[in-house]
Formats: structure tokens, sequence, C-alpha cells
């Protein structure tokens, strides 16, 4: 069994962001591992940067954790300095400066979303490397290998607030359901020029997708139910 | 004139020699002596008002036990404790070096240390060795904000949860918390299932055994039950020790030889040998 309890904290995640009509929808899974074992299965890898720029974090979770704290902590001086909220370009600026600066240390990829007035509702993406990539929707971490198709197909310009949330939360529970390094429950933030709402769908109302079985309390109710197939490997 | 040997000069700085000693030797399979790890259960809950902290108390080298009762529950402040597994010199050093900020902190400000605090300078210190000091720590405390308890990972990752495990043990003591922690526990219910969640750490994992120690912190003040539990006591030695009753040995025969006195007289000559 490879479960090496030593192995630093990555988190084999899904996280996504998405624009829609007057703002961003953010969202990720909650699960963070060391090896085979999970670590922590209700993390919060959504962190608050500012009060309208959030971040989601993938990757090794000292580093992303760091990178956070320092941003959060320049970002409050700059808002002090300008006597107004920083902009969603400056954090993912200072994001950048950070991750690119030292990529050679940092094993942390990272989605910036947030809503200013200049600018309005913003994702950039940062990813290994330390570039910046500004995009309608931007998805990352280990599950979103199976979610490009998805978004390709799903993605559609101008979506309500409640339609991106609905697809966030679809395209994280199908990546749950297929990548191991994913799962828990869901998570979401939605911010706009109103302010801030966060969402939680725990792990057993999440849809169900193709061979999952229901939610049970026990694996005994199963087996008396119904009839299944036992389970090969 | 031969020139047997080649006369190095010095240079000052470092000399290497032993390493390279060290690593010829290992490669020949000697075993080098390991670090003192602590194979460890430690846990922590947060309950109605305050936080249980506990750990185990075996310390091995390697596969050796060699301290059946230490202290692997830390003082960082008089309202913060912090559970320690990974190498007992790294957990020890990291944990005296943040109380010690902490306390000067606490001159500085005149205000209670917060567990934030104490949780941001053990992760930063942790993240710039790069999990080369091996501490992987349960934080616990309660402070103006409220009760907190927190996990710290060697590379110095943090999460803050409501219940925790950390250590070879977390597996077994995991199990427990998963299957028996309810939200607003009193601190009786808390002390249990911390000592039942250290209990199947000490009987299943084989880096822990031997005591359950328990820290409980409350905004009124701190309990420290060292040895809470004695879950594997010594059954192989009297308690009282051992008496036995005259004449129990049977004697089977008697011999008295008279020693001869030898008296030898050695002469002394001047006192040059005490002189002040």
């Amino acid at each position: 069994m490879d479960l090496d309890l030593n192995a630093p904290h990555s988190m084999g995640t899904t996280i996504i962001g998405v624009t829609y009509d007057g703002g961003v929808v953010l969202g990720a899974d909650s699960r963070t591992s060391t090896g085979m074992y999970v670590a922590n299965r209700a993390s919060d890898k959504i962190t608050q940067l500012t009060d309208n720029v959030y971040l989601c974090r993938s990757g090794s979770a000292a580093d992303s954790q760091i990178v956070s704290d320092y941003v959060r902590h320049f970002l409050h001086q700059h808002t002090i300095q300008q006597g107004q909220p920083a902009t969603v370009k400056v954090a993912a600026n200072l994001i950048r400066l950070l991750a690119y600066g030292n990529k050679n240390m940092l094993q942390t990829g990272m989605i910036v979303g947030g809503w200013d007035k200049y600018e309005g509702g913003k994702i950039y993406g940062v990813p290994l490397g330390g570039t910046i990539v500004e995009q309608p929707f931007a998805i990352g971490g280990s599950g979103s290998s199976y979610l490009y198709g998805f978004f390709d197909q799903a993605w559609k310009d101008g979506m309500t607030k409640d339609e991106a949330e609905k697809l966030v939360v679809k395209a994280v529970s199908l990546a749950i359901a297929r990548d191991g390094a994913s799962g828990g429950v869901v998570r979401t933030v939605t911010i706009n020029s109103e302010g801030v709402t966060r969402n939680f769908y725990a792990g057993d109302t999440l849809p169900l997708w193709h061979e999952e079985l229901e939610p049970q309390n026990s694996l005994l109710d199963i087996l008396s139910s119904a009839p299944i197939e036992p389970m090969r490997t | 004139m031969a020139q047997s040997v080649i006369e190095v000069p010095s240079k000052g700085g470092f000399s290497f020699d032993l390493c390279v000693r060290n690593d010829m030797l290992a490669k020949k399979g000697v075993q080098l002596p390991s670090y003192r790890k602590t194979g460890t259960t430690i846990v922590g809950l947060v309950y109605k008002d305050g936080v249980v902290l506990g750990a185990d108390t075996r310390a091995t080298e390697g596969s050796i036990v060699c301290d059946k009762n230490c202290e692997k529950i830390h003082y960082m402040a008089p309202n913060i404790y912090c559970c320690g597994a990974g190498t007992a010199a790294d957990t020890e050093a990291v944990t005296d070096m943040v109380s010690s900020q902490l306390n000067l902190h606490r001159y500085a400000t005149g205000r209670q240390s917060r567990v934030v605090t104490a949780l941001t300078l053990l992760k930063t210190h942790l993240f710039s060795y790069q999990g080369q000091v091996s501490a992987a720590l349960v934080l616990g405390g309660v402070d103006v904000t409220g009760p907190h308890l927190h996990t710290i990972y060697p590379h110095g990752s943090t999460d803050s949860l409501p219940y925790a495990t950390m250590g070879s043990g977390s597996l077994a003591a995991m199990a427990m918390f998963e299957s028996q922690y309810r939200e607003g526990m009193t601190r009786e219910e808390g002390i249990h299932l911390v000592s039942e969640a250290i209990r199947s750490g000490i009987f299943n994992d084989l880096g822990s055994g031997s005591n359950v120690d328990v820290c409980v912190i409350t905004k009124d003040g701190t309990e420290y039950l060292r040895n809470h539990m004695l879950p594997n006591p010594r059954t192989y030695v009297s308690t009282r020790g051992f008496s036995f009753a005259k004449g129990q040995t049977e004697v089977l025969s008697t011999k008295i030889k008279q020693l001869k006195e030898k008296v030898v007289e050695v002469a002394v000559e001047g006192a040059d040998a005490m002189e002040e």
C-alpha cells in the first residue's frame, strides 16, 4: 500500500472559475491528500484575498498557502495606500510576480477571480510556469483533464448567475466522479457588484453520474434492498 | 628523500572527510544511527467550550522504544499547547522557539497570544526549511476569538479542523473520530473520545504505545492531565518488592576459614608531596 504520510501535501484537485453576465463563479472540491491518505476531506481551496477577490488553489498545499498569504498581505497594504479596493488584475499580477519569480521552488497552479468597478467580473489563470492568462472560464487541477470537452460544449457567453453556478457545480461533481484525487463536497464563491456569496453542496446531495450508486448509510442496506452485480477487479 | 605521504596544506573552511567516510561505510552496508523519531499518535478536538489535545508517550529509535513515557504535548503559551510528531529534536526545537517568540510578543503587546499567531510563526518556519525540519503538529488553543484547532505539516501547509489526528497512528485515531465525533460535545465526552482515539493508536499502531496524555484548554484556564490513562502497566514486577521468611533456603554445608592478618609497613620519606 502506497500510504506515504511523509509525502508533501498536494491538492489533487478540481478548481474552476467561470465568468457570467455581471460577475464570476469560482468552484472547487474539498479533498487534500498525502499519498493515498485523505488528510482533509472538507478543505477550503477558495481563499479570500480581499473583499472582492478570491483565489482557487491547486498543487502543493504549502506552496499555494504561502503565496496566498503573501498576496493577501500585499493587497492589504495596497488597499490602504490607494484608499480603494484593489482590482482583480492587480491581485493576479502580484500572484504572477511570486509564481514566476520562484518558479523553481513552487508547485502550484492558481485561478484568480473577482469583481472590480473598472473591468467587472474577471477570471485569470496563473498556471505552473507563472504566466497570466485572462480567460472567460478557467479550469485547473488534476480533475480538469476530465472537463475540457465538457466546458467546450457547455460554456456559453452571457450566462445568468444561476446558470453559471449550476454549470460549476455540475462540472466539479463530474470531475469528482472520475478523478480519484478530487472528492468530498463542492464549494462555490460567487462575486459580483452586490458582493460575495459562498455556497456549499454536501457530497451526498451531488448529482449521480454513470454507474454511481445512491448514497447509503450502511453497505448492508444495499445488500438487503436489491441484488447488484459484485464488483470485479 | 622519498615522498611517502602527500601533505595537504590547510586551507581552512569545512572538512567533509567524515561525510565521505560515512558514505563509504553506508555503501558497505553499515547501519548509521537514526534520529530519535516519535512514531506517534497525536490528536485534538474542539468541544463545547474549548479544545482537548491528546498524545501517546512512546519515543522510538528505529524499532527500539527509547523512552516509554515521553511528553509530546508541548507548551506554547498559557492558553495554547501543541502536540508534536516526527523527529523529536525538531518538534521540541520548533515549539520552544515559537513559544519564546510568543512570550516576547506578549511582553511587547501586553495581550494574550492568539492561536493564529503561533500558527503563522510555525508554518513560515517549516515552509522556509522545505520539509527538512520534520515536525508534524496539532496546534490547539483558546483565545479572544474562541477555540481553535489546526494541523501543521512538515512542508508548511496548514488545515483548520473541528477534529484532527497526526503521526503514524493517525489512521487508527481518525477512525474513532470519524465514527464518534459530534458537534457541541461536553468536556467529559471530549476527554473520553480523545483518550479512545489515542488508545486505538497505542494498541493498533506499532509506532505508538505506553500512556495517554491529555490537555484541556478553555477560556478559563488549562488543565494538563499527564498520564491520564495507563493502559500498559508493568505486571511482571511486584509493586511491594519481594521478602522471604528466614530459613527458606536449605543450608547444605558450612565451612569457616580464618583470615590471616597481614601488616605492611610503608616508610614515608620527606613531606614534599604536600606543599602550597
